[in-house]
């Protein structure tokens, strides 16, 4: 069976910046792919790619074995990739079950004449978030005053629910408490439980050595490395990130401070 | 979990409704001019202040789903002039009858809107300074066109012309209430004002509105056809637009190349004073028509009032600004973001 999701050599230029170069990973179904790197690696590049905000100019992108080029991110929804932003999984003033239903809203109506159907949109939503044990008070009230942890979980469940194959979610806990990432790390584990391939960016290895399978790390838009979780421990992992050597001096450097 | 329930009492379920402070202003101004004047509140004085709303409303309401949308519209005003010269040139100049005229008339607004939204979209500039330059582009193609057929600044003769009677009916005839004439601009009105309310809250498109008026990037990353959605948008002022071009071409008969100019402020202000949010994704069809009948009484109670029209505008600039400051209230206990 070929990999849900499979990059090749994939690179990608803005201009004269080149943000991603010679860039090869899989995601599989029932599994989570972690992308590593600091700030300007790249991370958000790759996946915008994935998620069919942009185009790459270089390597191949299969989807289920046939090579794939998005020209919007309708297109990357239809082959059941779904995307949950940094900022932006929601619109703030709409309210839950409007955000939940966002481009999927469900109607009725006669012949070429359709209207919401607000009923269904609203216990639907209630449905689909208490099954992943999201309980929420007003699927009426505006998202924008949901907590940054439950924001993300209604991207996430949506995303689900819409019968995604992949689960893109670019920092998913950047903004967290360690309570909330914990609450939201807990429903990509669900997702993958339910068969979703996963790709998770964070700059956090301890949020992604938990749930994460496979750990892709990049560096100023080329990959540093590619581990499967045997291969490498958490300790491992971090000082990969920090850029081994480089950390190792800032250790001293601190130690010396103390 | 049930302690955080407690605050979600009715008065704040009304509160963060756009259209309330408008509805309170209304009402407001309902009352101060039928006290301070003899006419206002009378049959006759009802028909002159609704008919005047409505040509405002008709266009406010739907500039007021383009704000929502997160865009403006500076050509709707003189595109009410721009429609109505297209119909009266072609059936008094070129002898064609009145429904075709109109049809072209159709056509031709929803041509530029189409344009306006396109070249928003495909720029990625403000549609202020987008539509900044249709509105001067279509206020030199009126006059220079117009001069340059009929050598004056105006087209008049509609009412000999083929058709005339039957569209004349359906765009200018009155209705009889207590003896009294009203205008069928004001059913037009109620009748944009239902749909536009209708299709904001009740259908998909409207929840797109929403969003791409909201957040267009998170719209778009969920499969919101933002393009469709904002060219439909400018689409629909340009089309309200040549609803009053030619409620007035066949009403008066006649048309001056230069009018139409200022209207597209009054617009975007009855949509303001209505509940629209500047920044896009928060208002309401409802509020827009209550700011536009604010408008409208305004305007008829001072002339009742017999007191001089310098006095309308000092009363729009303080209205305007209280319900920009009352909006930015709303919005934030309808937000209470928290980051
Ligand atoms: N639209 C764009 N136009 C030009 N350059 C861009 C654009 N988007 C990203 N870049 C550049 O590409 C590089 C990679 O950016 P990217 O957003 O992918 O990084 P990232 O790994 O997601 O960083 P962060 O952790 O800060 O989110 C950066 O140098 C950035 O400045
Ligand atoms: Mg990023």
């Amino acid at each position: 069976m070929s990999p849900l999701i499979e990059v090749v050599d994939i690179g990608k230029t803005y201009g004269s910046v080149i943000a991603l170069r010679d860039v090869s990973t899989v995601v599989n179904a029932g599994e989570v792919t972690c992308v590593l790197g600091d700030n300007g690696a790249g991370k958000s590049t790759l996946i915008k790619i994935l998620a069919g905000v942009h185009q790459h100019d270089r390597g191949e992108f299969r989807v289920e074995g046939e090579p794939v080029r998005f020209s919007s991110p309708r297109e990357a929804l239809d082959h059941g990739i779904a995307t949950v932003y940094q900022d932006l999984a929601v619109v703030p003033l709409m309210s839950v079950w409007r955000n939940f239903f966002l481009g999927s809203e469900p109607t009725k109506g006669f012949g070429p004449v359709r209207w919401l159907d607000r009923k269904t949109g609203r216990t639907t939503t209630r449905k689909a978030l208490a099954d992943m044990g999201i309980d929420l008070r007003d699927v009426e009230q505006p998202v924008g005053t949901l907590s940054g942890g439950e924001r993300q979980c209604v991207a996430i469940a949506r995303a689900v629910h819409f019968g995604a194959k992949v689960l893109i979610l670019d920092e998913p806990t950047a903004a967290l408490g360690v309570k909330q990432a914990g609450v939201v790390l807990r429903y990509v584990a669900q997702a993958r439980d339910r068969g979703l391939g996963v790709v998770l960016i964070t700059h956090n290895p301890h949020h992604a050595y938990p749930v994460a399978d496979r750990f892709l790390l990049l560096k100023r838009g080329a990959p540093l490395g590619q581990y499967e979780k045997s291969e490498i421990d958490i300790n491992e992992l971090t000082r990969q990130m920090a850029g081994g050597a480089e950390l190792e001096a800032l250790e001293h450097e601190l130690r010396a401070q103390a | 979990m049930d302690e955080r329930v407690g605050r979600s009492g009715l008065t704040d379920r009304l509160i963060v409704r756009p259209e309330v402070g408008a509805l309170l202003g209304a009402v407001v101004v309902f009352v101060f001019f039928t006290v301070v004047t003899e006419q206002f509140a009378t049959i006759g004085g009802v028909a002159t202040w609704l008919d005047d709303s409505a040509t405002l409303g008709i266009v406010a309401v739907a500039v007021a789903l383009l704000m929502i949308g997160g865009e403006f519209d500076l050509s709707a005003g003189v595109m009410t002039a721009s429609t109505a010269l297209v119909t009266a040139t072609l059936s008094t100049h070129y002898g064609w009858n009145v429904w075709a005229a109109v049809v072209v008339s159709l056509l031709f607004a929803l041509g530029v809107g189409a344009l306006n939204g396109w070249l928003v979209m495909r720029t990625g500039l403000p549609s202020f300074i987008v539509t900044l330059g249709s509105f001067l582009a279509l206020q030199g193609l009126n006059l220079g066109i117009t001069r340059a057929i009929t050598g004056t600044v105006q087209v008049s003769g509609m009412r000999s012309t083929d058709g005339y009677a039957g569209a004349g009916y359906l765009f200018a005839s009155t209705f009889t209430i207590g003896g009294v004439e009203f205008q069928i601009s004001i059913l037009w009105w109620v009748v944009v004002i239902a749909a536009a309310a209708w299709l904001l809250v009740r259908t998909r498109f409207g929840n797109w509105i929403f969003a791409v008026g909201g957040s267009a990037p998170s719209a778009r990353a969920v499969g919101v056809p933002l393009v469709r959605t904002k060219i439909l948008l400018f689409m629909g002022t340009a089309t309200a637009a040549w609803l009053v071009g030619t409620i007035n071409i066949l009403r008066f008969t006649t048309v001056q190349a230069n009018q139409g100019i200022g209207l597209e402020f009054q617009y975007i202000i009855a949509a303001v004073i209505g509940g629209c949010l500047l920044t896009g994704g928060f208002g309401s069809a409802i509020g827009a028509a209550l700011g536009a009948l604010i408008f409208g009484m305004a305007r008829q109670g001072i002339v009742y009032a017999q007191w001089n029209n310098d006095w309308f505008q000092l009363f729009l600039g303080v209205m305007l600004l209280a319900a920009v400051l009352v909006n930015n209230g709303l919005r934030k206990r309808a937000e209470r973001v928290r980051r």
